[in-house]
């Protein structure tokens, strides 16, 4: 990249900017001077292993947990306490949760277009015509109707994807969107959030699933104890890691 | 910057810091649970508000204020409450009518429980496996001792009263509802359709009907189905009738309990040619029974708290104890103090048990996963 | 080659060992014992009876009663029927049961709500009245509270709240409604408004779904309901009297008086109830997992939204049937009654059987009813669970 592209990307505004993020659970000091500025239309992976903050980070974003020290701001609107702007932000931020939460007693249909008709005040049929198209992106439009106790893991998993995409985000995080599917379903979600990649959203993802790393982030980050120990591009990252806190982590996950 | 390439080696990595001080320790924690916003700070201070209303003036009338010696309520001058018949009357509120140099009998039956339930509630502990046929001998044990003959001097039921009564109709209940729960829940169960028909008729008019109407179903309705000539105790027939009740209650229970034996249970069970009632005894029961215990313990609980209805068919429980000394003119108008009493000892015995069911439900549903 | 073997006759060995004829036999057994087992009560009731000169039969119901009834819904006099006193008796039954449900469902649910709030202060209250409340025999309770009412001052010396409520040992007297001419137009009108406001509602959100804008249905709706009743009550010159209570001598004029028996007896079946119904809300609502409000959230819903179409409807799913059978134990449970003296259904019935002499006939009456009770409490939730199951695979 020349040095001008980097000027003008280093000048296009952030979609995600946080600054001197610290976070604590009790006692605890789980989030540690996060410094993270994220460009629109970027992909970054997150990984690292358990209990490093990485679920915590991307929850921090969309205020399912609250941050005690340093500022978020979200396509403009900083995250405060003032409930306008969390409704704001939670408007135009999408999640992906590792346990789908899935509305049982909706049908596939109602769970896409609940969002749409109750916040955005979109007209129902509009919402359901919007549902479908997407439902028909994620690969499964039959199953409109059905609940999700009568789906398996991935298609449910398919249709929280296409729920949080009918709010017509302009972020989505995903918290380790494939962790809790068996093993033959990974494939169907991953192949929906590469599509998704592929048509410029930007994305955070916490995953393990380092194929899908390398395949579309731009950018991966590497979390340990609470702060970020390594950043760089999915090449340099898994060829060349800098730092020993990352070549471990590597070494165990990347041995078989 | 905050997206260029960047490393910490391990010796770089950020130390832990303390929470910022308005989040943590004493200040923290008020705000958090105390105060977390305007509609908590109302009601915290409400809640306080109510307290300082109620604690002070309780502590007084039940304590500073109260007299605890006297023969009689005149006795009693202070404002507070009057607790001087406790001293006189606590053996009647224990033991009823029971002969009171007999007492001891009572007392040791109550202490004999304890090493009869205890191999059956922990099954883990050392020598269960013995004590368990103490357990199976403890019911005659204790009717022998109750009741007498053979060398110990008869007490004749009538004499049964106090807590005594309350504890002796609440266990018997329990215990003989056991077998006879265990059949109506196979019966109910059954794919013989007399036998579930009839299972489930029982089941449902003993759940159905109010105790008060099988109570009096045993003073008055009893006597009236059996031979002229035969006459049984009022208490033995108040036991007979609140075994049905409880047995009705039981059967759900364990009906509960055979619902979660995993159903890979029945089949290795079936494959290996155990007929019916190998299956049942070897295999299905002894987990059901296990895992129904808490539900066994709150049954128990509310058998328990339903036997002061036998005050409705004169017989002297703990609680008609209470009322006809209230009536006695020596302690005229006492009633709330013997009622707090009262309240006092059923609320620690169940608070207890049901304490115990509890904790025993956690530990079952963690050994499961 | 045809095999000669045992003719696949009849042999007494195959009933023994086909599990079909053993369970019949086995059945027919167990209905002769039955059988048996009646027979024998059936004579030595036919015995008792004849012994003590009774006539078995429900023909007693016509006969006088020759007792009164101090708290009553309907005419009865002690020239009235033992049926009747039985019909007034189960009224009394229903009244407090209703009267109970109602509060002890407020109760339940405020104080189970109230304790999923994350103030320690009230959470450690209210877990201290269930507790208590939980492990003490209703029995008690109800005498506990009987005794604390008619502990109260003599008539002469009511206990007045404002100037219009009276608390004395003989119960709490409070105005009653005089209902003048006109008030009928209020109460035509207080149904229209509620009428329209359902109409409203519909109509509300019916454009929701077409255009997408919300309306704003419960404060229009409040309005609806309340401000066409108000003009009318207000034209009409307020045709509402109160008969308020006012002192004589030695007693009150006026106003009507509620028995500290009822009084006890709801407050009691109330509170007891109230406990074990705040654990089911609880526990109802703890239930949902979090992830469900946390997805809603991430979407957008604030959090009444969510709490009204995600987490309530799933809740209530988990409530419903533990609800009902506490209701059907309150009812029970109201058979209590007959320990401080308010006439209910086994009370009443108590009295007929001691002045009659029918006893089974009393107890079967008893439960007959009951019974009823029960199994239409059942049937209902039944049909609520299978009618609102989740669907699954």
């Amino acid at each position: 990249m020349s040095t001008e592209q980097d000027q003008v990307a280093a000048d296009a505004k952030p979609m995600i900017d946080i600054v001197g993020l610290n976070k604590w659970f009790g006692p605890f000091h789980v989030l540690r001077d996060i410094n993270l500025s994220v460009a629109p239309q970027e992909r970054i992976v997150i990984c690292g292993p358990s209990g490093s903050g990485k679920s915590t980070l991307i929850r921090c974003i969309n205020r399912l947990e609250e941050h005690q020290e340093g500022s978020i701001v979200v396509d403009g609107t900083e995250l405060t306490h003032d409930l306008k702007n969390i409704d704001a932000i939670r408007r135009e931020v999408g999640m992906v949760f590792q346990q789908f939460n899935l509305f049982p007693h909706l049908t596939v249909l109602e769970n896409c277009t609940l969002g749409p008709i109750w916040v955005r005040k979109t007209p129902k049929n509009e919402a359901e015509k919007i549902a479908m198209e997407l439902l028909e992106r994620v690969k499964i439009p039959e199953q409109a109707d059905k609940y999700p106790g009568q789906l398996s893991g991935g298609q449910q998993q398919r249709v929280a994807i296409a729920r949080s995409l009918c709010m017509k985000p302009n972020i989505m995080l995903f918290d380790e969107p494939t962790s809790a599917l068996d093993p033959e379903m990974i494939k169907e979600v991953l192949d929906v959030m590469v599509d998704l990649a592929q048509t410029g959203m930007t994305m955070l993802v916490v995953t393990h699933e380092m194929g899908f790393a390398s395949q579309v982030a731009d950018r991966v980050i590497f979390m340990d104890a609470g702060q970020i120990v390594e950043q760089n591009t999915p090449d340099e990252f898994f060829n060349n890691p800098q730092s020993d806190r990352t070549k471990l982590f590597l070494s165990q996950i990347l041995s078989h | 910057m905050t997206s260029q390439p960047f490393f910490r080696q391990q010796s770089e990595l950020l130390p832990e810091r303390a929470p910022p001080a308005a989040t943590i320790g004493v200040v923290g924690w008020l705000r958090a649970n105390l105060f977390s916003g305007w509609l908590s700070t109302v009601l915290t201070l409400a809640g306080l508000y109510v307290l300082w209303l109620i604690i002070p003036n309780l502590l007084d009338w039940a304590f500073f204020d109260a007299d605890f010696t006297g023969d009689d309520r005149f006795a009693c001058t202070s404002s507070g409450a009057c607790w001087a018949w406790f001293d006189q009357r606590i053996d009647q509120f224990l033991y009823g009518f029971y002969p009171s140099e007999q007492t001891w009998r009572v007392n040791i039956a109550l202490l004999l429980l304890i090493p009869a339930l205890a191999p059956v509630l922990f099954d883990k502990m050392p020598g269960a496996k013995r004590l368990r046929w103490f357990s199976l001998a403890y019911p005659f044990v204790a009717t022998f001792l109750l009741i007498g003959g053979f060398g110990l001097e008869e007490v004749p039921t009538n004499k049964f009263g106090g807590f005594m009564l309350n504890v002796t109709v609440g266990l018997a209940g329990i215990v003989l509802s056991l077998p006879i729960g265990i059949v109506l829940a196979l019966g109910r169960r059954s794919r013989m359709p007399i036998v579930r028909a009839l299972s489930v008729a029982f089941i449902e008019v003993f759940r159905g009907v109010p105790l008060i109407t099988l109570l009096f179903v045993a003073a008055i309705l009893l006597p009236i189905f059996l031979p002229p000539s035969f006459s049984l105790d009022l208490v033995i027939r108040v036991i007979v009738v609140v075994t049905a009740f409880a047995s009705a209650y039981m059967a759900e229970v364990i009906r509960g309990g055979l619902q979660a034996v995993p159903r890979g249970q029945y089949e290795a069970a079936a494959a290996l040619g155990l007929g019916y009632w190998k299956m049942m005894g070897l295999v299905v029961l002894p987990q059901a029974l296990k895992i129904s215990i808490p539900g066994i313990v709150n049954t128990f609980i509310g058998l328990f708290k339903d036997t002061t209805l036998v005050i409705v068919i004169g017989l002297f429980d703990v609680l008609n104890i209470g009322r006809t000394m209230v009536s006695n003119p020596d302690w005229l108008g006492l009633a709330v103090e013997t009622q707090v009493f009262i309240s006092i000892f059923f609320f620690v015995v169940c608070f207890s048990m049901s304490r115990y069911s509890v904790h025993l439900e956690q530990r079952l549903d963690t050994t499961k996963r | 080659m045809a095999v000669a073997g045992a003719p696949a006759g009849f042999e007494l060995r195959r009933i023994w060992s086909d599990e079909r004829a053993r369970s019949a036999l086995f059945q027919i057994l167990v209905v002769l014992g039955l059988a048996l087992l009646v027979a024998f009560f059936v004579a030595n009731t036919i015995a008792n009876l004849q012994a003590r000169g009774l006539d078995p039969g429900f023909g007693f119901f016509s006969d006088q009663a020759f007792f009164d009834i101090n708290q009553k819904l309907i005419d009865y006099s002690s020239q009235s029927t033992f049926g009747r006193a039985l019909v007034v008796g189960l009224l009394n039954t229903l009244l407090v049961s209703a009267l109970g449900i109602i509060a002890a469902t407020v109760i339940g649910f405020v104080a189970g709500i109230l304790r999923l709030s994350n103030n320690w202060l009230i959470g450690r209250l209210i877990g201290v009245y269930v507790e208590f409340t939980r492990n003490v025999p209703v029995l008690l309770q109800i005498i506990f509270w009987w005794s604390i009412l008619t502990g109260l001052p003599k008539v002469a010396d009511s206990l007045s709240i404002g100037s219009a409520l009276f608390l004395n040992n003989r119960g709490v007297r409070m105005p009653a409604p005089i209902l003048e001419n006109g008030f009928g137009w209020v109460a035509i009108f207080f149904v229209l408004g509620i009428v329209a406001a359902l109409i409203v509602g519909r109509w509300a959100h019916r454009r929701h779904m077409a255009t997408g804008q919300p309306f704003p249905m419960l404060w229009v709706g409040l309005g609806l309901v309340i401000v066409p009743t108000l003009i009318v009550y207000f034209a009409l010159g307020q045709p509402l009297d109160w008969d308020v209570p006012e002192r004589t001598r030695f007693n009150f004029r006026g106003g009507f008086n509620v028995t500290p028996e009822l009084v006890a007896l709801w407050w009691a079946l109330a509170t007891y109830t109230g406990a074990f119904i705040s654990e089911i809300v609880r526990a109802g609502i703890l239930s949902v997992s979090k992830g469900q409000s946390e997805a809603a959230h991430a979407l957008g819903l604030r959090p009444g939204l969510t709490m009204r179409k995600i987490i309530i409807p799933q809740a209530l799913r988990v409530i419903i049937p533990p609800l009902t059978s506490q209701y059907l134990n309150l009812t029970k449970n109201s058979s209590l009654a007959i320990a401080i003296g308010y006439q209910d259904f086994v009370s009443i019935g108590n009295t007929v059987l001691n002045q009659s002499g029918q006893a089974i006939e009393v107890v079967a009456i008893w439960m007959v009813v009951y019974l009823s009770l029960s199994l239409g409490t059942s049937a209902f939730m039944n049909w609520y669970n299978s009618h609102i199951a989740l669907v699954e695979r």
